[in-house]
């Protein structure tokens, strides 16, 4: 039996084509099936071209699929809206749900973070926050590790071409979903998002500001160390992932300038915030099926 | 200039909202009330109150304000005898949540912002506004960074969502009459008639009148000042100036242009940290096309980092930031220390 978990997409736009990139070169997750609703998307054209099944009438098309195709693992790339019947169909059929959209109605994963100890827990739902979390949060945690954080604010500026009409649509979701994983991954008492879409020609890569304020003066040599050693963390995933600036110390003020580079698999380099997304799933997902592997993790049974 | 005698013009005042960056959003409650007082007392119909940056904009980012926005309005409110109150909201910094608080202050309209070519970010917060009969204004910022017929396209979706008034913003103060005509004229003949046309004026290269009177004849009437022209970089057009200068071409404002002279004079004056003209820095904003709001970040980042105001704002303009942007002041700041450094 292979030690791989076999997974679907659901959502063939711009995150979940750049997952399936991804997905193609993991040892550890492998794309089956592609889910739109759509037939003439060119997402699942995409797919098909790629060698996946795909299916346009939307999760009910896949179910019937799932035990014959032993399909573990299914990422969620659509819009929050219809996350909740997605995730309780799979979910009953013994399938993980990685939740790429902002309903978060599992608990937030942010690999460096906590991935480990949701897959202590066996979590069946999990939420990737969004990508300007994936990209601030683990920095607010790297203060949060070290002294009280009061407040934790991100900035994210990302290319009006990385930003797709689902986002565009639902901007409130990102500005909350972060906010609230600032607080309850990153440890802040009080977390604040702000994204703002440059639409500058040739497109800017994505740039994170994180602004943490401590409750007592900032011990700046361990907060520096933290940074660095959460830097490396991140990288493992996002190789893209860098520290432009910082951290700078202004009163009780820490500031980290960071930028992510995407692989360029789906969207040119400078969508980072589609990359760090993608990776942090499919990171999600494979420690999951190592965990598995190990025996440290016991699937649904199947018969 | 075509002859626009005979048209009516609302007047928007800015300098509660707009105005706050300059005081760093430190505004008392009490210096709140008496300016909005003072300009309902002169009769101009629409008064913003909101943090500089809108809405929700109170952060480490943009600077945190001496009182929450909700404070502000609730203070302001109940005070008006005729003038309406605003809120201005940036999709991205505030939320539909925000809104609701704020309509729970008794506001009577909302400005929805984007950068000029994002305007399908504002969707939900303009849907909502309108379903709930807000005077909902659509506001395009940085204006000069999309040629008329793309600014129309972005116009038509604000108004498609359910904006009645759409606003060309002229956020860096860089639009001379011409572009300012142009725009405008294009979104009259594109738009519903019955929509309204604004326009926001910097007087970062002085323009800001002359090109708030271009508006008005290429189809506007809906028009931004700020009493003593306190706003962002030199400044909004002064709500003074304008109604001076349209009670000469036979505008009507309803305004009464003694009244805002009085209240520009003792009472917004007195709050300036600084005087709000064309210096050296506001110039360059316009000149280069920069958010007007990046003018103090950029003089704070020469103060700390040792790197010219001018350099930064330059820079910024070269890389196309748009509003919001602020943070990539100090790290532009940080960068070119650590290489002048090496």
């Amino acid at each position: 039996m292979s030690r791989k978990l076999r997974a679907v997409i659901i959502g063939p736009g711009n995150i979940g084509t750049d997952l399936l990139m991804k997905m193609k070169r993991s040892d550890w997750i492998e794309p089956v099936w592609m889910v739109g609703i759509d037939p003439t998307s060119e997402g699942l054209k995409r797919a098909e071209a790629m060698g996946i099944k795909t299916c346009a009438t939307g999760v009910d098309g896949v179910l019937d699929h799932v035990l014959a195709d032993d399909i573990r693992v299914a990422f969620d790339a659509t819009s929050a809206y219809v996350h909740a019947e997605n995730s309780r169909k799979l979910n009953d059929l013994g399938v993980i749900m990685i939740d790429l959209t902002p309903a978060a109605i599992g608990p937030f994963c942010v690999p460096p973070v906590n991935l480990a100890q949701h897959a202590r827990e066996v979590e069946m739902n999990v939420n990737m926050v969004t990508c300007g979390g994936q990209a601030t949060i683990p920095m607010v945690a790297a203060v949060s590790q070290v002294q009280p954080v009061a407040y934790g604010e991100i900035v994210a500026s990302v290319s009006s071409k990385s930003v797709g009409p689902g986002t565009r649509q639902n901007i409130d979701e990102f500005t909350r979903t972060t906010a609230n994983a600032i607080e309850a991954v990153g440890g802040a008492k009080q977390g604040k998002a702000i994204i703002i879409v440059n639409p500058a020609e040739p497109p800017l890569l994505m740039r994170d500001t994180v602004h943490v304020l401590t409750e007592d003066e900032p011990d700046q040599d361990k907060i520096t160390a933290s940074v660095h050693a959460m830097l490396e963390q991140v990288q493992k995933y996002v190789p893209g992932y860098k520290l432009v600036n910082g951290p700078v110390f202004d009163g009780n003020r820490v500031s980290i300038f960071l930028e992510v580079e995407g692989l360029g698999d789906f969207l040119p380099k400078y969508a980072g915030n589609l990359d760090i997304m993608t990776a942090a799933a499919l990171r999600t997902a494979e420690l999951f099926a190592q965990e598995a592997d190990k025996g440290n993790f016991v699937l649904p049974a199947r018969s | 200039m075509s002859n626009i005698k005979g048209r009516k013009v609302t007047l928007h005042e800015m300098s509660l909202r707009d105005g706050m960056h300059p005081v760093r959003h430190q505004m008392s409650l009490d210096q709140m009330v008496a300016v909005a007082t003072a300009a309902d007392d002169a009769g101009v119909p629409w008064i913003e109150v909101s943090h500089g940056d809108g809405i929700g904009g109170s952060s480490v980012n943009y600077g945190f304000a001496a009182h929450s926005d909700m404070d502000y309005l609730r203070a302001v409110v109940p005070q008006m005898k005729q003038a309406r109150i605003s809120a201005l909201l940036l999709p991205g910094i505030g939320t539909v949540d925000t809104l609701k608080e704020a309509m729970d202050c008794g506001i009577s309209g909302v400005r929805v912002a984007t950068h000029c070519t994002e305007a399908d970010c504002a969707e939900q917060h303009i849907t909502y506004a309108a379903k709930t009969g807000l005077d909902t204004v659509g506001f395009l910022m940085m204006a000069h960074r999309a040629e008329p017929a793309q600014l129309v396209e972005q116009a038509l979706l604000m108004e498609s969502y359910g904006a009645r008034t759409v606003y060309c913003t002229d956020s860096a103060g860089y639009l001379l009459p011409d572009g300012v005509t142009a725009r405008i004229s294009a979104m009259r003949e594109a738009l519903q008639p019955e929509t309204e046309l604004g326009f926001h004026g910097h007087h970062n290269l002085g323009m800001g009148i002359a090109n708030s009177v271009a508006a008005v004849a290429a189809g506007a009437n809906r028009i931004d000042g700020a009493l003593a022209g306190l706003g962002a970089g030199a400044g909004n057009a002064a709500t003074e100036q304008l109604v001076a200068v349209f009670n000469r071409m036979g505008v009507e404002t309803g305004i009464d242009l003694f009244k805002v002279l009085d209240a520009a004079e003792d009472l917004v004056v007195p709050m300036m940290e600084r005087p709000i003209r064309v210096d050296r820095s506001s110039l360059i904003l316009g000149y280069a096309g920069v958010y007007s709001s990046f003018l103090l970040f950029a003089e704070r980042a020469e103060k700390r980092y040792g790197i010219p105001a001018r350099d930064l704002l330059l820079e910024m303009g070269k890389r196309g930031m748009v509003g919001g942007q602020e943070d990539m002041i100090e790290d532009l700041a940080l960068t070119w220390s650590r290489a002048a450094s090496q």
